[in-house]
């Protein structure tokens, strides 16, 4: 449910629809959105500016901004290819083998989704000092990422219609040849906006790369605040990172526009591929892939839970900052998924180059560090007077959250809203309903896995959140995330399982939805 | 077919939005209480950790009846957070884990002049000249080694040793630390320029190992994976609580003596923001700078208490015998140079 796929993909292109307006109703809080998600970039122009534009040459032309920008390029690149490969096998092995305990093994799969990085991190710092470093990142970020391409490969997989790989196999081809050259094909634009969503969240880590001492692009914006108390560099190299989204964004267009089948079939289940000889493997790949990416973590928040022997559980502490957590988070995917729920369904219904540019612009928070957004949040509630008085208080701190996570929301609402025919609407409309009324009954109903999807994500995701919730949350509030931050930062890990744990368990439950949800017919 | 199997999807995402609003909404509840609190407290941004810094304000608010609220967070966030927030921000007082962050805040004029009383009660070497901010805990760079592997007769007399043959490879430190940051920016101002980029080309031309904070490279010097490491002095302490014992421990401190830029001490300290010094904000200074504050210090935290008549952890060597570097502790805010030199080396 989860993929943004593009609506040439599964309906017929009509002219027609080319040529309809886009509703006003949709395109003014779409506008909305997209400029809460410029909100960061007018402060980042500010500060950046600040010691003139020779201060922005000086950090650009730095030989050091080169070499970490092609060293955080080839780590997202790294980290992409591999969330691809892994994401794509798991999501053919769920969907379409025999594999045994597959419905398992697909909520598996997408758990490490509730892990965030730095306790991935921690985990595999604890377990296997030896690894840091570029590999240390690679592996904590690969492990905790792939599901953003799993989820969204296995949605699509179960739209394929099999007819077309049952005329391909009886015409002779090899199960791999089905594979790479029916299936494969249709699967591309699911598998650009995952790994799309994997490269922005590579770029915008901090969890990982600071616990694997990767010298990555957010480390190094982190470190400009640290040590020399300057908000200027800080700014110029996070600009940096929103000029390499907006590229990102626009490459993703030209990986899904070479397939357009030609119609849309009625779903049915396949009989699922016989994996003979290849089951063991599979078995193999899919528990190795589940050891490292849940299994180390899970192990790692035993041990530590077991090694800390004298305090009780701090029961009080953990209820209240699960409750807070479960709070902001709520209202962050709430208001993320609203305010995405425009720009998704704009975009699924017309194709013109403004509800294209609405969506794209949408992406430009996804990979800027938590630091960055929380400082340009900061900026804007002291400079406009009227919202000063929200300063610190939960609004703000969702506002942050709907800034960094608008993509997740938005990518499942336009692949849930392309996936019903634009002709049902037309039905609507000339039958006496308004354009409100078309919407109400038709569109958003019809959209509502997707919906439901994107809130999920983005709910998630705001449970782990850390830099932003730190800086904007109302003083004397803590999260489970903070908490983790508070013990970890005393080196006091065994203190830090009983809140990781939570958090960990309690994202575990959206995603367990999501999985659900979009596996059933 | 295909409608009516949406419509039940959409059933179940109606009872999930259901279930994300009720969250939302008793997240409304909960939320509508702490800005309440917080337009009566005094408001604290706290960038030295909430396990050590909680326990010191509740004694405060019981021994004095002022109520504090605190925002938690790094010290370099908070100030860039303060920096952004300017005149109109919530927070009264800053307590910050170093003193280049205050020092920061000294430069924008966004600190107020604190109490003389207050200021004479610490040493004039570990607080702002200007009298924005002063330190309320000390703490002192050390070498750290293992104590099997090394004899205390063969330890070095200066930092600046380890950059020869004997200590290649067997060096452990953490260069995006603070601490590491400010004992570099101490060099730079004692020793000069030149000869701190010297010194650090040939620490790294030594293959040092890096690790991610302090209490790792103790961590490491404990086990033997290094045998030397660069750190603060209360590392040890923290992990022999850990241990059960400082004697269970092969990690020892060393000081580098004769006022060795290697034996710099640094301090956390406490500045009121501009505007904000009234009696409640005055009552938390003077509380930092009590019997009780610093005796806590000394002995939760293991640092230096800074005022007369509080000693120190025992075995430590009294603060007045480290031969401090003579340095102003408000220059350590020129750390952009340090970090300058340290991108030049290549340490980072």
């Amino acid at each position: 449910m989860l993929a943004p796929a593009r609506p040439d993909e599964l309906v017929p292109p009509s002219p027609r629809r080319a040529r309809t307006k886009p509703p006003l109703l949709l395109v003014l809080p779409a506008c909305v959105t997209a400029l809460i998600a410029l909100l960061p970039l007018a402060y980042l122009v500010q500060r950046a500016l600040g010691d003139g534009l020779s201060g922005v040459g000086d950090v650009l032309l730095r030989e050091r901004t080169a070499r970490l920008l092609l060293r955080t390029l080839a780590l997202a690149g790294a980290v992409t290819a591999a969330c691809v490969l892994i994401g794509v096998a798991l999501a053919w092995l769920t969907v379409r083998s025999d594999l045994p305990w597959r419905r398992g093994a697909m909520v598996i799969s997408a758990l490490p989704l509730a892990v965030p990085t730095y306790v991935a991190g921690f985990a595999w710092i604890s377990l296997a000092p030896g690894i840091d470093g570029a590999v240390g990142a690679f592996v904590v970020l690969t492990a905790c990422s792939f599901p953003y391409v799993l989820l969204p490969v296995a949605a699509a997989l179960r739209r394929l219609d099999p007819a077309q790989e049952e005329v391909a196999r009886s015409l002779g081809l090899e199960p791999w040849a089905v594979f790479r050259r029916v299936v494969l094909p249709q699967l591309r634009p699911s598998v650009a906006a995952g790994a799309l969503l994997v490269a922005l969240y590579v770029l915008s880590d901090f969890g990982a790369v600071s616990v694997m001492r990767f010298d990555a692009f957010t480390r190094v914006i982190y470190s400009s605040y640290r040590s020399s108390f300057d908000r200027t560099p800080a700014a110029v190299l996070a600009l940096l990172l929103v000029a390499v989204t907006i590229v990102l964004v626009f490459l993703d267009r030209r990986g899904s526009s070479s397939y357009s089948p030609v119609g849309q079939s009625t779903p049915r289940h396949p009989s699922p591929a016989q994996l003979g000889r290849g089951r063991l493997p599979a078995l193999l790949f899919a528990g190795g892939v589940a050891l490292l990416s849940l299994g180390v973590p899970a192990a790692a928040l035993v041990y530590w839970s077991l090694r800390g022997t004298a305090d009780a559980l701090p029961a009080g502490d953990l209820l209240s900052a699960a409750s807070t957590s479960l709070g902001v988070a709520a209202l962050g995917a709430l208001a993320t998924t609203a305010l995405a729920i425009p720009v998704g369904v704009l975009a699924a219904r017309q194709g013109g180059r403004l509800p294209r540019l609405l969506e794209r612009t949408s992406y430009l928070g996804h990979a800027l560090p938590g630091v960055v957004v929380a400082l340009a949040m900061v900026f804007l509630f002291i400079q406009v007077d009227a919202l000063t008085p929200l300063y610190q208080r939960t609004p703000m701190l969702i506002l942050a959250y709907v800034v960094l996570f608008l993509p997740l929301a938005v990518g499942a609402v336009h692949a849930s809203a392309a996936q019903s025919p634009p002709v049902l609407e037309e039905v609507a409309r000339s039958s006496g309903e308004g354009p409100a009324g078309a919407l109400r009954r038709v569109t958003l109903p019809l959209a509502l896995p997707g919906i439901g999807a994107g809130a999920a994500l983005a709910f998630l995701t705001c449970m782990k959140e850390l830099p932003a919730t730190l800086l904007l949350s109302p003083p004397g509030t803590a999260t489970l995330a903070t908490k983790v931050w508070t013990e970890t930062g005393v080196a006091s890990y065994s203190a830090a399982a009983p809140y990781a744990a939570v958090l960990v368990l309690l994202s575990a439950v959206p995603t367990y939805l999501l999985v659900v949800r979009s596996s059933v017919r | 077919m295909r409608i009516r199997g949406t419509a039940g999807k959409a059933s179940r995402a109606s009872k999930a939005a259901l279930v994300l609003t009720l969250l939302a909404t008793s997240a409304c509840g909960s939320g509508a209480s702490d800005p309440a609190s917080s337009d009566e407290s005094l408001v604290v941004y706290s960038g030295r950790n909430e396990k050590l810094i909680k326990p010191l304000l509740d004694m405060f608010t019981a021994a004095s009846g002022v109520q504090v609220s605190v925002k938690y967070g790094g010290s370099a966030e908070l100030a860039a957070q303060l920096l952004e927030e300017g005149d109109k921000t919530p927070a009264a007082v800053f307590l910050s884990q170093d003193a280049g962050a205050l020092g920061a805040l000294q430069d924008a004029s966004l600190l107020d002049a604190l109490p003389q009383t207050e200021l004479d009660k610490v040493d004039a070497d570990f607080r702002s000249a200007t009298g924005s901010w002063v330190g309320v805990s000390g703490r002192a760079r050390v070498l750290v080694y293992n104590s099997k592997q090394v004899q205390e007769a063969a330890l070095p007399k200066s930092v600046f040793d380890l950059t020869g043959p004997a200590y290649k490879g067997k060096v452990g430190y953490a260069p995006t630390n603070a601490s590491f940051q400010s004992f570099v920016t101490g060099m730079r101002v004692t020793e000069g320029e030149a000869k701190t980029k010297q010194f650090l080309t040939a620490l790294k031309a030594n293959e040092p190992k890096t690790y991610d904070g302090n209490a790792l490279v103790v961590d490491a010097v404990d086990k033997g994976e290094v045998s030397f490491g660069l750190v603060n002095h209360y590392y040890v302490y923290e992990k022999a609580e850990e241990a059960g014992g400082i004697d269970k421990l092969s990690v020892k401190n060393h000081f580098f003596p004769n006022g060795d830029p290697g034996a710099l001490v640094n301090v956390s300290g406490v500045g009121v923001l501009k505007g904000k010094g009234d009696e409640r904000s005055a009552k938390l200074v003077s509380y930092l700078l009590s019997t009780a504050a610093q005796t806590y210090f000394a002995e939760k935290t293991h640092e230096y208490p800074l005022i007369a008549g509080v000693a120190a952890e025992a075995g430590l060597p009294p603060l007045a015998s480290i031969e401090n570097p003579a340095i102003d502790l408000s220059q350590l805010d020129s750390l952009g140079a340090t970090l300058k030199l340290l991108d030049e080396v290549g340490l980072t």
